[in-house]
């Protein structure tokens, strides 16, 4: 949930459930490199609570659409890195059985 | 010298080439490395802040096609147990978000209930539950669905085992190996209330419409048959059915999918000015992992090189001793050699894929609860 001034809707607070460091952090990087944002940060109120506070002020934009944007782009980017790492996994395989006889030495 | 306050529009003018402007050595490298000094690592914060060099009129955003653009995976060793790769151009948080997701919050299948039906052995009951829960189990938790409260166990949510050793009176003492749990595709074996009505079918502790045989191809056994649970002395048995839900490893570390997963930063060791002579020597003999090697100079001379700075495991020896001025440990912040180690229900490649896409739905959820 938001919490944020009625009229000030560049700055405001989100209080997320069930999320802990693993997605706060991430959010707070991506957030961090958008240039619409003049600062954000996140902390966790009490670690036995399953609850964490994202606060983002920005430069003009709603903070809300800011924030939907920066978990746009790490959901865009973890699709990326599955991509990538599908693909160097299968380039890795191809060329496995050219090395095989290397490969046999270094296996346990 | 840095302009103040200038936008990059006025600088496209002035610069016929288009180039961005750059920052100084020394902030590139203060942006890019953490320095390793003797006592303790400085410049450990990044600097990810869009606007951290506005005043000199750097442009320090990301976007994602940059990202896509630096993006880059290696891959260096995949077993069917283990993997190593390096992941280069992604920040520490979403690294470390994605070794979090491994540990913890990959699904997998593991012995939640026992049934317990003689249990004559030196082992309690609940030590003997706690240790068969350990044990890795050769299933797929994808094919599988959670269990909550309410739901009865069918062949979607539960693998039933069974235990029935016995060691005979005057033999020798036996050794319980996890080989012996044998897989019941059809159910439970054991009736849950006495035959009081004689029906032919008796209530069992679960509900099998049919058998996990045909639904499965593979039998799901245990991954390791080798695993000591329990000793037997003569004249001692264990009796029980064991039954196996899915869960995550946040609930307890017996759903865990990994013996354990971690990453480490790219080493990079520099060195400041040339140390030759028996100085070099000492310092290949000084260094653990071997990261330095002799070159031998034209007249007789020799020097040290760095032939292996991803062994460094930054013991510091090198930077000790006194030609350890001339010597700079350095991590790169964004190249990280992650190793990840299965305990064999999903091969290592593909727990990553999972803990990438759990990072996805977890972004999905909040932008649902967003709007």
């Amino acid at each position: 949930m938001e919490h944020g001034s009625v009229d000030d809707s560049k700055a405001s607070t989100f209080s997320i459930m069930d999320e802990d460091h693993t997605l706060a952090n991430s959010v707070r990087f991506v957030l961090n490199q958008d240039p619409r944002v003049a600062f954000c940060g996140y902390s966790i109120p009490h670690p036995a609570d399953n609850k964490v506070n994202i606060r983002v002020q920005t430069t003009g934009d709603p903070a809300k659409d800011v924030l939907k944007d920066a978990l746009q782009n790490l959901t865009v980017m973890c699709q990326h890195v599955r991509g990538t790492f599908d693909t160097a996994v299968t380039d890795f395989r191809g060329n496995k059985p050219a090395e095989a006889m290397d490969i046999d030495l270094n296996k346990k | 010298m840095p302009k103040k306050g200038a936008k990059k529009a006025k600088e496209m003018d002035d610069v016929p080439d288009q180039q961005e402007k750059k920052l100084p050595d020394y902030l590139e490298l203060q942006r890019t490395r953490v320095a390793c000094k003797a006592d303790a690592p400085i410049h450990t914060q990044g600097f990810q802040y869009s606007g951290a060099y506005a005043a000199m009129g750097v442009d320090n955003s990301m976007s994602v096609e940059k990202f896509r653009k630096n993006f880059k995976i290696e891959i260096n060793r995949l077993t069917e147990d283990d993997m190593e790769f390096d992941m280069i151009g992604v920040d520490a948080s979403i690294a470390n978000a994605f070794r979090r997701i491994l540990i913890a919050e990959v699904p997998t299948m593991a012995i939640e209930k026992i049934f317990m039906v003689d249990n004559t052995s030196v082992i309690a009951d609940e030590v003997l539950s706690h240790r068969l829960g350990l044990i890795p189990l050769d299933a797929d938790p994808r094919r599988f669905d959670y269990m909550s409260e309410n739901d009865v166990p069918n062949e979607r949510n539960t693998i039933v085992y069974k235990l029935h050793v016995s060691c005979e009176k005057g033999s020798q003492r036996i050794t319980v190996k996890s080989g012996e749990l044998e897989w019941l595709p059809e159910g439970s074996q054991l009736n849950m209330s006495s035959p009081a009505q004689s029906g032919d079918k008796q209530k069992t502790f679960t509900s099998f419409s049919q058998s996990q045989k045909e639904i499965y191809e593979k039998p799901l056994g245990v991954k390791f048959k080798d695993i000591t649970i329990a000793r037997l002395g003569p004249g001692q048995a264990i009796e029980l059915e064991a039954h196996a839900v899915k869960g995550v490893g946040k609930a307890h570390a017996k759903w865990s999918p990994v013996a354990t997963a971690w990453y480490r930063m790219l080493p990079e060791v520099v060195l400041l000015k040339e140390i030759e002579g028996d100085d070099a020597e000492e310092l290949v003999k000084k260094c653990p992992v071997k990261v330095f090697d002799i070159e031998d100079l034209g007249n007789g001379g020799k020097r040290a090189v760095v032939a292996k700075p991803r062994a460094c495991t930054l013991c510091r020896e090198c930077v000790m001793c006194p030609t350890g001025e001339h010597i700079e440990l350095r991590r790169v912040r964004d190249h990280f050699i992650f190793t990840i180690e299965s305990t064999g229900a999903m091969p290592p490649e593909v727990l990553f894929t999972e803990a990438v896409k759990i990072l996805e739905e977890k972004c999905e959820r909040v932008i649902a609860e967003l709007s």
